[in-house]
C-alpha cells in the first residue's frame, strides 16, 4: 500500500443489485475529480482487494466509506462492522443501507418461504434432491463455510453506528456529487462537515412539492395498476388513480419518476418527521377514496369503502416497498394467526 | 407456568362520542372488562396509522379506534376518514400476520356506554383468545432468527494488527 497522502475511499456491498456502485460512475467525467482527490483503500466492484486488506489496515484507516446494501447475512453484518472500525465516516449509500429497500421486502415472509421460493418450487428450478444451502458442509477436501442467511432483512443503521445516509434506489447523481463535495471541502479545507446521523444528499419535505404535475382536489373510486392505464400527460398520478408514493416520500431526486407517468416508488424514504412511510402512505392513500358519505347507511358505507381499498392488491409491498426494515413493526409475524405476507 | 393472560388492549377514543360513552359507562355503573386504556383523541379521523403500529409494537395486543356514528361527526365525516383508514390498514396488517380482531374500529355515541362496554368487553376476550401479541418477543425476537444472536469476530482479530 503506497502512503500518498491522500484521503481514502471506500465502497462496499451488502444485500443489493449493484446499482449503486453504476450511480457512483453515473457522476460523469467527475469521477476523475474522485480519482484525483481520493485513494481508493477498498472498492471490490472496481479493483481487485481483498478482505484482509481491510483487516490489516489501522483503525480508522479509511477516511469515507460508502456502503451500499442491506443486511441480509452474516457475511454483510461482519463487513459491516469491519468497515465500521476501520472508518472514520461510514456513509449507508442508498435505500437498501438506509432503510432495507427491496431486500426487506422478504421481511414479509420468512427464511423458510424465500429458500423454498429461490431452491425448491419455481418453475426454472431443477433441484430434484432439494438441497438449501448450509452454513456449514462436509466435503472430501474438509469443510466448507458459507454465511448464514438471516432470517429478517436489517438496515445498516440497525447493525452499525452510521454517521451519514444517502438515501435512494439509486442516488440521483447530481445528490451524490453535492455530496462528496461537501466531504472533500471537509477533508481538504477543514470545512464542517453535517451533523453526524443526518440525512445527506436529499430534501426535507414531499416529492409532491418538486412535482410539477398538475393537482386538484382527489376523489378516488378505483386505483389502478400501472399498466392498467396509460396516464395523461401533466396530470398529478394520485388523482387518476396509480398509487403514486409522493405525498410520503422525502424530496430531492427531482420528481423524475411521475414526471414520465410512473408513480413515485418511494425510494427517499420517509419524509422530515415521519418514523413509518408506509403508515402515513396509508394514510394519505385512505384519504384521496371518494367512496362513501356521512348519509350512507354503516353497511352499505363499509361494503363501498371496502371494495375500493380492494383494488390495492398489495398495500403492505406498495407502500414498504423500500422502508419495510425501517417500519415500525419491522417485519411479519409468520407463526401467527393468518400471516404469510399474502393476503388470504 | 401458565399464567392468567390479560389483554392489553389500547383504545383511541374520540372526543364527542366514543369518550363520552366511556364516562357514561363509568357513571352509570356499568361492569365491563378492565383491559381497554382509553387515550382520548379530538375525532377518530385524528388516528394515525402510525398509532395503532406503535402500538402494537411497544406491547398492546390489540387496538381499538372508538368514534361517533357515521353521519353524527362532530367535523362532518372525520369518522369516515377513520374508516377508509382502517379498512385500509386491516388489509396491510393482514400481510404482516396481525391476526383481523386485534384492531377493531366501533362505533359508539355519547349516549351508548352499555354499546362501548359490549364491545370492550367483547374484544378483550377475542384477544385474550388470540393470546399475547408480545411483538417485540416473538416477532423480532431471537427466536425469529434475529440478527444479534450471531457473533460476528472482527474484534480479535483486529486487536493482533
Amino acid at each position: 500500500m503506497t502512503e500518498n497522502g491522500k484521503p481514502k475511499l471506500a465502497m462496499y456491498w451488502g444485500a443489493s443489485c449493484g446499482g449503486c456502485e453504476i450511480s457512483i460512475l453515473n457522476i460523469h467525467e467527475n469521477i476523475l475529480v474522485v480519482d484525483e482527490i481520493f485513494d481508493v483503500a477498498f472498492f471490490p466492484c472496481i479493483a481487485d482487494f481483498k478482505v484482509q486488506h481491510v483487516k490489516d489496515y489501522p483503525d480508522e484507516y479509511i477516511d469515507v466509506c460508502l456502503f451500499n446494501g442491506a443486511i441480509r447475512t452474516s457475511e454483510n453484518e461482519e463487513m459491516a462492522k469491519l468497515l465500521r472500525q476501520k472508518s472514520k465516516v461510514l456513509v449507508a449509500y442508498g435505500s437498501c443501507a438506509y432503510e432495507g429497500c427491496i431486500p426487506a421486502l422478504s421481511n414479509l415472509t420468512s427464511k423458510e418461504a424465500t429458500f423454498n421460493a429461490v431452491y425448491l418450487d419455481n418453475p426454472s428450478i431443477d433441484n430434484p434432491e432439494g438441497v438449501l444451502p448450509q452454513p456449514v458442509s462436509n466435503v472430501p477436501e474438509g469443510e466448507l463455510e458459507i454465511p448464514v442467511f438471516y432470517n429478517t432483512v436489517k438496515s445498516l443503521g440497525q447493525v452499525v453506528e452510521v454517521d451519514y445516509f444517502l438515501p435512494g434506489c439509486p442516488p440521483e447523481p447530481p445528490q451524490i456529487w453535492a455530496v462528496l463535495q461537501v466531504v472533500v471541502a471537509a477533508l481538504t479545507q477543514g470545512a464542517p462537515l453535517p451533523p453526524a446521523g443526518s440525512i445527506i444528499g436529499a430534501g426535507t419535505s414531499a416529492v409532491c412539492e418538486e412535482c410539477p404535475l398538475d393537482k386538484h382536489e382527489k376523489t378516488i373510486t378505483r386505483f389502478y395498476r400501472p399498466y392498467e392505464i396509460t396516464p395523461e400527460p401533466n396530470l398529478c398520478l394520485l388523482e387518476q388513480g396509480l398509487v403514486c408514493m409522493g405525498p410520503a416520500t422525502r424530496n430531492g431526486c427531482g420528481a423524475l419518476c411521475p414526471q414520465v407517468g410512473m408513480g413515485c416508488r418511494g425510494c427517499y424514504g420517509p419524509p422530515e418527521g415521519v418514523i413509518d412511510q408506509g403508515a402515513k402512505m396509508l394514510s394519505a392513500i385512505a384519504s384521496v377514496i371518494g367512496a362513501g358519505d356521512p348519509s350512507m347507511e354503516e353497511d352499505d358505507l363499509e361494503r363501498e369503502i371496502q371494495a375500493v381499498v380492494d383494488t390495492i392488491p398489495d398495500p403492505a409491498g406498495t407502500f414498504y416497498r423500500f422502508s419495510m426494515a425501517h417500519s415500525l413493526l419491522k417485519r411479519a409475524q409468520v407463526n401467527g394467526g393468518n400471516g404469510k405476507g399474502e393476503l388470504s | 407456568m401458565s399464567k392468567h393472560f390479560e389483554p392489553v388492549i389500547v383504545g383511541f377514543l374520540c372526543n364527542w362520542c366514543s369518550y363520552r360513552a366511556a364516562d357514561l359507562a363509568g357513571t352509570a355503573r356499568i361492569h365491563y372488562a378492565p383491559n381497554m386504556r382509553p387515550i382520548r383523541v379530538m375525532c377518530s379521523g385524528r388516528v394515525d396509522p402510525q398509532f395503532v403500529l406503535k402500538a402494537l409494537k411497544d406491547g398492546a395486543d390489540g387496538v381499538m379506534i372508538a368514534g361517533c356514528h357515521p353521519g353524527e361527526c362532530h367535523y362532518v365525516e372525520g369518522n369516515i376518514k377513520a374508516l377508509r383508514r382502517f379498512l385500509l390498514l386491516k388489509r396491510m396488517l393482514t400481510q404482516l400476520g396481525v391476526e383481523e380482531e386485534r384492531v377493531q374500529l366501533v362505533w359508539a355515541s355519547a349516549s351508548e356506554g352499555i354499546i362501548l362496554a359490549e364491545a370492550v368487553d367483547r374484544m378483550t376476550e377475542e384477544v385474550r383468545d388470540l393470546g399475547p401479541l408480545n411483538w417485540q418477543e416473538n416477532v423480532l425476537g431471537r427466536g425469529n432468527g434475529h440478527v444479534v444472536s450471531i457473533q460476528v469476530e472482527t474484534e480479535l482479530e483486529s486487536e493482533e494488527v
